[in-house]
């Protein structure tokens, strides 16, 4: 009895966009013109660090995108309402060592006192030892050797991967494109596997590296979860923006007149709506929606993830506006050009010089726009689910962590390790989103070119 | 001027107009009232009296666009339109889940929204401005690099982070400031200094960032060159010929906001428990006040235009060669 596979509509589209940046990759890497920007990009030791980075992410949310319902065990046929993603199996130990509440990272016992049952009968207030975490230890004092152990164990495992790798790609790739920046590539795969390493011997060993959270879940696995909310968010919108604004952006500088005028009174117009309001409105609206037409899905996975798409088309409905205008200005300009004009004078259509001549001229305008949204959308959705119109309650989002990590923090003791992992994670994404979108538009930037040159060099 | 005043002012017209139409479809046709009543009044096991009741409570009941039931000009007028709606234009804005009259404390709630906006924006562009300078006076050299990259790794963390590790840390742990609340008059500040601190700190990196370029894009001008070439010091190029030149830009970005200061912050107000117009529009949010969020998106968007407005200004009034048009 096989896993029955389930097609959300996010991880339909999340593989989709795989398929059109890796044909992007393919058209532009056989035309040396489109390529030449790439290449300066990966040049940037920041950018090449940043991309494995963000590849490593991506690697994990893409895991996260293939959802089966697995078979019920024991029985015959049937398979569990609960949709799993390739990742929720491969991580089952994290997903299903589950503690009572909150405790520590790394802890032997849990964060509250509870009744436990000495032996001979008495009770007594005490921290009670984890169902997992160092359950394996007949004695709580070996919990540091132990961890110590494991953690080398994981980190030698990581450097030996690290050389490894270094032997096989890095030389091979190094000396078929030398001036690509491989060895920072190198130097931010062993910083991941460092980090990774130890993580997953301990998480193997039964450790809850991260603590848990209010409900026993593990901290770690909720990150690693977020990742594709957040990934999802950044990307998808984009499929919503793109076209949108690159039309009706290249449209209103094109044929300008009364196309003009109403384009740029619709950005007015959206623009001028406080973002967060729409938004909200309209997740408001859909959620009433959801409510009310209960047998669309089948399972609650479906729910979240429709709403998770709605919030993507809703960010990308209220997001086209910044893109269009830059895009008009520059349609503008190009099409004063001779270009443009002598297409005119051979009859060439409309149709044909907004696709053929003007397109291709404001497309770096468009990636740059478009990696650079990616950080800010990243940031919004932790805002929006913070202010309760983001992703669904019961979809793990960096929002949704530090929603509930935000009441932890009055307590006392207080709890800061789910905050802490958010974070961690959310700051090391972004940070990396950034570094690369300052370094893809340093690469297009055709002002760049002119500096290279010997003169007018001081900028 | 003048005509080219009113030709804005009449511009924001449709702008307003159309703005008003969106929220109308996005509450009433995309959402009815029907699925209002039954979000309020909870569960699925309502009674068509009590959504009915509900309704006329509201004002909901009437028909959306054209009341063929009432007489001459009442068949436009006694409409859920105009009633919701278009009253919005003489800004009367209703009442509130609660029966308060939005209007009331929208105008009570504006004052502590400007008493947190405002500092933050004043001090947060002094500070940026301030940083934005010196990495553009040390610009190419170690400094400037680490100041760059400072900034992006501030960009990069997320505005709760600030607010919630700037209050664990200043509330929790050293007791300086209370943790949220707000006072009347002087009393204020005390519940003021760290939102303002904080809104000005989680600013930095973008601020700071962005007119370090615009700075550097000005220094590369050919006016820059000639005071070089006479021979005049850094600093006082800097600070008599560049800030001079490179302050057009940074302040008409800042006009076109200050007239936004007045919807407050979401997220600093909620956090701090600062009666302003920000958590005002979080409480709707979060308990559905339809009323109210339409009445902040109505106000939002008309003080958005007057920014705009205020920036085509600023620009003619600046720079001498934009032209009223």
């Amino acid at each position: 009895m096989s896993a029955l596979p389930v097609l959300l509509w996010t991880d339909v589209l999340a593989w989709l966009l795989v398929v059109l940046v890796a044909g992007y990759g393919a058209y532009c890497s056989r035309r040396p013109h489109l390529a030449a920007p790439w290449w300066r990009v990966f040049q940037a030791p920041a950018a090449m660090m940043s991309a494995v980075v963000l590849v490593a992410f991506a690697g994990i949310g893409l895991l996260d995108s293939v959802h089966v319902r697995p078979a019920l065990e024991g029985g015959k046929g049937g398979h569990s309402v609960e949709a799993l993603s390739m990742l929720d199996l491969a991580l089952s130990g994290l997903r299903t060592r589950q503690e009572k509440t909150y405790s520590a990272p790394l802890a032997t016992r849990l964060y509250q006192k509870e009744t436990v049952e000495l032996p001979g009968g008495r009770q007594t207030r005490d921290y009670p030892r984890l169902r997992h975490g160092g359950a394996h230890l007949a004695d709580e004092a070996q919990a540091t050797s132990d961890i110590l152990w494991r953690a080398a164990a994981g980190f030698a495992t990581a450097l030996a991967m690290w050389f490894v790798a270094g032997v096989l790609l890095k030389r091979r790739l190094s000396r078929r494109h030398p001036d690509l920046a491989w060895t920072h590539a190198w130097l931010a795969l062993g910083a991941l596997l460092v980090v990774a390493g130890p993580v997953a011997a301990l998480s193997a060993g039964g450790w809850h590296v991260l603590g848990t959270d209010k409900v026993g879940q593990d901290v770690l696995f909720q990150a690693l979860k977020s990742v594709r909310t957040s990934l999802v968010i950044g990307m998808l919108t984009t499929l919503v923006l793109l076209p949108l604004g690159v039309f009706l952006g290249i449209a209103a500088g094109y044929f300008r007149g009364w196309i003009d005028d109403l384009i740029q009174y619709l950005y007015t117009t959206l623009n001028s709506i406080p973002s967060v309001l729409p938004i909200a409105a309209a997740v408001l609206m859909m959620q009433v929606y959801i409510d009310t037409q209960p047998g669309l899905f089948p399972t609650a996975a479906h729910r979240a993830d429709f709403r998770l798409l709605l919030l993507c088309v809703i960010l990308g409905l209220t997001s086209w506006t910044g893109l269009a205008r830059l895009l008009r200005g520059e349609a503008l300009k190009l099409s004063e050009l001779e270009y443009v004009q002598a297409a005119h004078a051979f009859g060439v259509s409309h149709g044909r010089i907004l696709g053929r001549h003007l397109l291709p001229n404001v497309a770096h305008i468009v990636i740059v726009a478009l990696v650079m949204d990616f950080s800010s959308l990243v940031l919004a959705e932790a805002v929006l689910s913070y202010v309760g119109v983001g992703v669904d309650p019961s979809t793990t989002s960096f929002g949704t962590m530090i929603n509930s990590a935000r009441l932890e923090m009055s307590r006392d003791p207080v709890v800061w390790w789910s905050l802490a992992a958010a974070f961690a994670f959310m700051f090391v994404l972004v940070l990396a989103a950034n570094l690369f979108a300052d370094a893809v538009r340093d690469g297009f930037d055709p002002r760049v070119r002119i500096v290279a040159r010997p003169v007018g060099a001081k900028a | 001027m003048f005509a080219y005043v009113l030709r804005r002012v009449l511009y924001a017209i449709p702008v307003l107009v159309g703005v008003n139409l969106v929220t109308f479809a996005l509450f009433f046709f995309v959402n009815t009232p029907d699925d209002m009543a039954r979000m309020h009044l909870g569960a699925k096991r309502v009674t068509p009296e009590a959504i009915e009741k509900w309704k006329l409570e509201r004002g909901y009941d009437k028909p959306m666009l054209w009341n063929e039931r009432a007489e001459g000009i009442d068949k436009a007028t006694d409409t859920v339109f105009w009633r919701k709606s278009a009253r919005l234009f003489v800004l009367d804005f209703g009442a509130a889940e609660d029966r308060r009259d939005i209007g009331a404390e929208i105008r009570a709630r504006m004052g502590p929204s400007l008493a947190l906006a405002l500092p933050i924006f004043l001090v947060g562009l002094l500070v940026n401005v301030t940083f934005a300078l010196g990495m553009a006076f040390f610009r190419a050299s170690t400094l400037d690099f680490w100041g760059v990259v400072a900034c992006v790794a501030m960009m990069s963390i997320s505005t709760l982070f600030y607010i919630i590790g700037g209050q664990y840390v200043a509330s929790k742990l050293w007791h300086l400031v209370p943790i949220s609340g707000y006072g009347e008059g002087l009393s204020a500040i005390r519940f003021l200094v760290l939102p303002v601190l904080i809104g000005v700190v989680s600013g930095i990196g973008s601020g700071s960032r962005w007119y370090r370029t615009l700075f550097l894009e000005e220094m590369s001008r050919d006016y820059v060159r000639t005071a070089r070439a006479k021979g005049l010091a850094e600093r006082t190029v800097l600070f008599r010929h560049v800030l001079k030149n490179a302050m057009i830009p940074i302040l008409t970005g800042a006009v076109a906001v200050i007239p936004l200061l007045f919807m407050g912050s979401l997220l600093t107000e909620s956090f701090f428990g600062i009666p302003g117009l920000g958590s005002y529009t979080i409480e709707a949010i979060q308990s559905q006040d339809f009323a109210v969020v339409r009445a902040m998106v109505f106000i939002g968007s008309g003080l958005y235009i007057v920014g705009l407005l205020l920036t085509d200004l600023s620009y003619t009034l600046v720079d001498p060669r934009i032209r009223f048009q």
